[in-house]
């Protein structure tokens, strides 16, 4: 008997105890992370600076925990060269260096940006489980993900994050599905899809069939995804939508032009020049490369889908068609009208929509192509009449960042990950089921990546993190001006392009300081003709024919309402100084300032091409706004590339006496 | 804060023609009905992109016959180091005689030499592409520079953006100048980023940021900096005394 002998039986238990004391050390020893601590051990051992490598090693478990994020991150348990400078030629995992970020590790940890299990102790178990609510680690082109959590504004260091937050707004995603912020904002479309209410008067019924055929046969660019419709539900929705549209009055009406001479031929092409069409819309080349802007519609093939009155109508006043459309109102002269809509009626393919011959709508395909219309959810983008449109009509992707694995169908062979599903859903939603809705868009990969990024973001940590890291989107404000001027700037649609008091597009200069910034001579001028200021740029403000008293209205609201309050036009240098000023304001220009090198103030000897020409700027601008510019240009307008250069008042003065003196020899600008 | 990462840079990834899976892979899918003898490539090289992530423009090369006929339907099979991954690996020309794929970086910044390879009849013909994958700081540069500096510092005009490099009496060097460049320390670097020319005794025309940018955007530019320099940037082995 074993216990018969209670020598023996102590003597067996004690062992029994020591092994048992012994298992959580001999656990820890043949441990993965043991493993990697003595594997870090030996790789410092021969450095040169081992003995401070060495001091900073920490064995064991090494943790951080932050009860407020939600992080227990074990990580650097192995990778022990996170924060170690020194390691940076060292490319073994688990022991590299980590990259550069804005953030401390310590205060972060790991998995906020990285997912998989913070509190992990085994390679698989941190890096690759996909139990339930557990997810693998995220591939590095997903990272940016992280950031968009607690960061909603666009940050220089996440351009993907940011282009894929504009995809869901210029794709129309967020017109189907809806995006709830943790601020209680939803994200809304940019994309401005156009109304269908008067489509009839616009385009075709073959010309719509062809288009719901395959809307990037038409144009490269479109963002309308392709629904894979048949033949004959096509040609129902044409159909339906045709007879649902309601004539305008106006679309159909000819324009009468009091000249009957032939126009010039390239007439046409030299006013779609001079109007700047192309810094909005663009045209496919020869050589296939799509050039022009991307505000408006590709017109490679405007002559198939527009008709001829319609486009009219529309180059006469796009607002009476569309009062939200981002087009100006151009005022343009009747035979302006004709020479540039025969123009753009001759961007057309013969061989486009050629195949194309509806016989006759009956009522019974009108009534499907109405049914139809309903259910793939048209009008959650287009305005139809008849459609009401549909209220959630997409599943809510505010928290689609967080989805556990155990809900998601993957496809076969698929990887079980997040972004995996989420890649594939935006790049073949159809092969998840037959009966899914949702369309086909067209999209590179670095776009479904960029769309990924943004999706990702919306996890449920996003809504949680304490409200100190929370960084609020900058949205623009709904600032409108008022009065006569404020119809006008509407209907020369200033902020398709202009920004002003936080409205607008950046592709032409803020003008939110404008009233102070220049001289109303100037003003008048460059909106009767508009010159080109910056040599180098090929987007340029359009000529809007104006009348003497819409320009003057506009000038005087302008000049006293975009005013500055940091520019006080009572105290700043005079518009005329001493000779002596001016020429100690020159040499500083030309050279301790080496103005010349971004700007030309003599067009016989300066060249420079980055901002603009200053060889007029005392006819345009204010003292007060170049003295005030001259000592901090991001004090005024945020962002803007010329630096900072910390000018002495007395420089300054000199400076802004010397450009005061460059005045617009020749007067060509109240001539023309 | 981690101001070495740079040296990460140092790490030139050497492609090894036959040392990849990807290509090899799917490649017995695909039947060429053709054979080209020399290999060229079309556009997609010299890239930079970040790390992880895939290249902006897909990477085309062309097949061609001992005449230089473009080759519709051979097999083009792409390879690079491990991390890199392109879809597809494999693909067969089209009929204007070009391969398409798009490339996807690996995740450690450096640059990623990438080979396209066609059997041919008695060998394969191989050409070679550079991309350069930039970690987050240096991507931060590379997007600052397209802001700041490239107007001038970027002989190259683009669609958007003309080029003031043939304006500028004294011509400022290209950031991929290594052979100039790489022997400026950091230090320099930052003083004429943040003092203009004359900090050096350089030229005016180069004005001061020091007032505009950040210590860590400029940090970030310098990162950018050595990451496209050309020859690749080799820094002057680890230095303990700095922070």
């Amino acid at each position: 008997m074993l216990f018969g002998d209670p020598v023996r039986a102590f003597g067996v238990v004690s062992l029994m105890l020591l092994a048992a004391l012994a298992i959580a050390p001999a656990k820890d020893h043949f441990s993965e992370w043991h493993g990697y601590q003595q594997r870090y051990l030996s790789l410092i051992r021969d450095r040169g600076d081992a003995v401070s490598l060495r001091r900073r090693f920490q064995p064991g478990i090494r943790q951080v925990w932050l009860p407020e994020l939600g992080v227990v991150d074990r990580c650097a348990t192995c990778h022990q060269g996170l924060q170690e400078a020194s390691l940076a030629d060292v490319h073994q995992q688990p022991f590299r260096e980590h990259p550069a970020i804005p953030h401390k590790l310590d205060e972060f940890g790991c998995v906020i940006c990285h997912r998989g299990q913070g509190a992990a102790t085994t390679v698989a178990e941190a890096h690759h489980s996909e139990r339930a609510g557990e997810e693998p680690i995220l591939p590095a082109r997903y990272i940016e993900s992280g950031c968009g959590q607690c960061h909603q504004n666009a940050l220089t260091g996440t351009p993907h994050l940011s282009q894929g937050r504009i995809l869901l707004a210029r794709y129309g995603c967020v017109s189907c599905h809806t995006i709830k912020l943790a601020d209680g904002s939803a994200m809304t479309a940019s994309d401005h899809p156009p109304s269908l209410e008067h489509v009839a008067d616009k385009t075709t019924r073959e010309w719509i069939y062809s288009w719901l055929k395959d809307p990037q046969a038409y144009a490269v660019t479109a963002t309308m995804p392709n629904y894979k419709l048949s033949d004959a539900d096509a040609s129902d929705i044409s159909a339906f939508l045709i007879s649902s549209s309601t004539p305008r009055a106006g679309d159909t009406a000819a324009v009468e032009v009091a000249s009957t001479a032939p126009a010039d031929p390239s007439a046409g092409a030299s006013l779609y020049g001079e109007s700047f069409c192309a810094s909005c819309h663009a045209v496919q080349n020869a050589a296939g490369n799509v050039v022009g802007g991307d505000v408006g519609p590709e017109l490679t093939r405007i002559g198939n889908k527009a008709k001829p009155e319609w486009l009219s109508a529309w180059l006469a006043n796009p607002r009476s068609y569309d009062p939200a459309t981002l087009m100006p109102h151009y005022r343009f002269t009747p035979q302006q009208i004709v020479t540039l809509a025969g123009f753009l009626k001759n961007k057309s393919d013969a061989d486009y929509g050629a195949g194309v011959h509806l016989a006759p709508a009956t009522p019974q395909q009108i009534a499907h192509g109405k049914k139809l219309t309903a259910e793939m959810g048209c009008a959650a983008c287009h305005e139809i009449n008849g459609v009401q449109r549909p209220e959630n009509f997409a599943p809510d992707l505010s928290r689609i960042g967080s989805k556990p694995l155990a809900q998601i169908v993957f496809l076969p062979g698929m990887e079980h990950a997040l972004p995996n599903y989420i890649a594939a859903k935006i790049q073949q939603p159809r092969a998840f089921g037959p009966g899914l809705k949702m369309p086909q868009f067209t999209l590179t990969t670095a776009q479904t990546d960029d769309l990924t990024n943004a999706l990702l973001a919306l996890t449920d940590r996003s809504y949680t993190v304490p409200d100190t890291l929370r960084v609020a989107a900058v949205r623009d404000t709904n600032y409108q001006p008022a009065g006569h001027a404020g119809k006008l700037m509407s209907d020369l649609a200033c902020f398709s392009c202009h920004r002003i008091d936080g409205r607008g597009s950046d592709m032409a200069p803020d003008l939110t300081w404008e009233g102070s910034s220049v001289q109303r001579p100037w003003l008048d001028a460059f909106l009767k003709n508009p010159n080109t200021l910056r040599p180098s740029l090929i987007r340029r403000m359009p000529r809007f024919n104006l009348s003497d008293g819409d320009r003057k209205d506009l000038t005087d609201y302008i000049l006293a309402v975009y005013q500055s309050p940091a520019i006080d036009p009572d105290t700043a240098p005079t518009a005329t100084s001493p000779p002596a000023l001016v020429e100690h304001g020159r040499q500083l220009f030309y050279s301790r300032y080496a103005c010349q090198s971004c700007h030309i103030a003599d067009a016989k000897t300066d060249k420079g091409y980055v901002g603009p020409t200053l060889t007029a700027v005392g006819s345009r601008l204010t003292p007060a706004w170049i003295y005030a510019w001259l000592k901090d240009p991001q004090a005024l307008r945020p962002g803007t590339i010329e630096p900072n250069q910390n000018i002495s008042d007395e420089d300054d003065r000199a400076l802004t006496a010397f450009l005061m003196t460059l005045k617009d020899s020749g007067g060509q600008e109240a001539k023309r | 804060m981690m101001r070495r990462s740079n040296v990460c840079l140092m790490f030139l990834i050497v492609a090894t023609a036959a040392g990849c899976k990807h290509g090899a892979a799917t490649s017995p899918v695909l039947k060429a009905t053709a054979v080209g003898t020399a290999i060229v490539a079309s556009s997609g090289g010299q890239q930079i992109g970040e790390t992880g992530t895939a290249l902006k423009d897909p990477l085309v090369v062309q097949v061609n016959d001992d005449h230089g006929t473009a080759v519709p339907g051979a097999l083009v099979e792409f390879r690079g180091p491990a991390g890199v991954h392109f879809d597809p690996p494999a693909v067969l020309t089209d009929s204007s005689g070009q391969a398409t794929t798009t490339v996807m970086l690996g995740t450690i910044a450096g640059r990623y030499q990438i080979s396209a390879v066609t059997p041919g009849k008695s060998k394969s013909a191989v050409i070679q592409v550079v991309e350069t994958a930039l970690g987050y700081q240096q991507a931060v540069g590379y997007i600052l520079a397209e802001k700041y500096c490239d107007r001038c510092h970027d002989p190259e005009s683009s669609a958007e953006r003309v080029s003031n490099y043939d304006n500028l009496e004294v011509k400022p060097h290209p950031f991929t100048e290594g052979n100039i460049l790489n022997k400026m320390s950091d230090a320099d670097l930052v003083a004429i980023i943040q003092h203009g020319g004359p900090a050096l005794s350089r030229s005016a025309l180069m004005p001061p940021y020091g007032n505009t940018l950040s210590a860590a955007n400029l940090r970030a530019l310098i990162a950018f900096i050595r990451a496209v320099a050309d020859p690749p940037y080799q820094p002057a082995g680890t230095v303990y005394a700095q922070k």
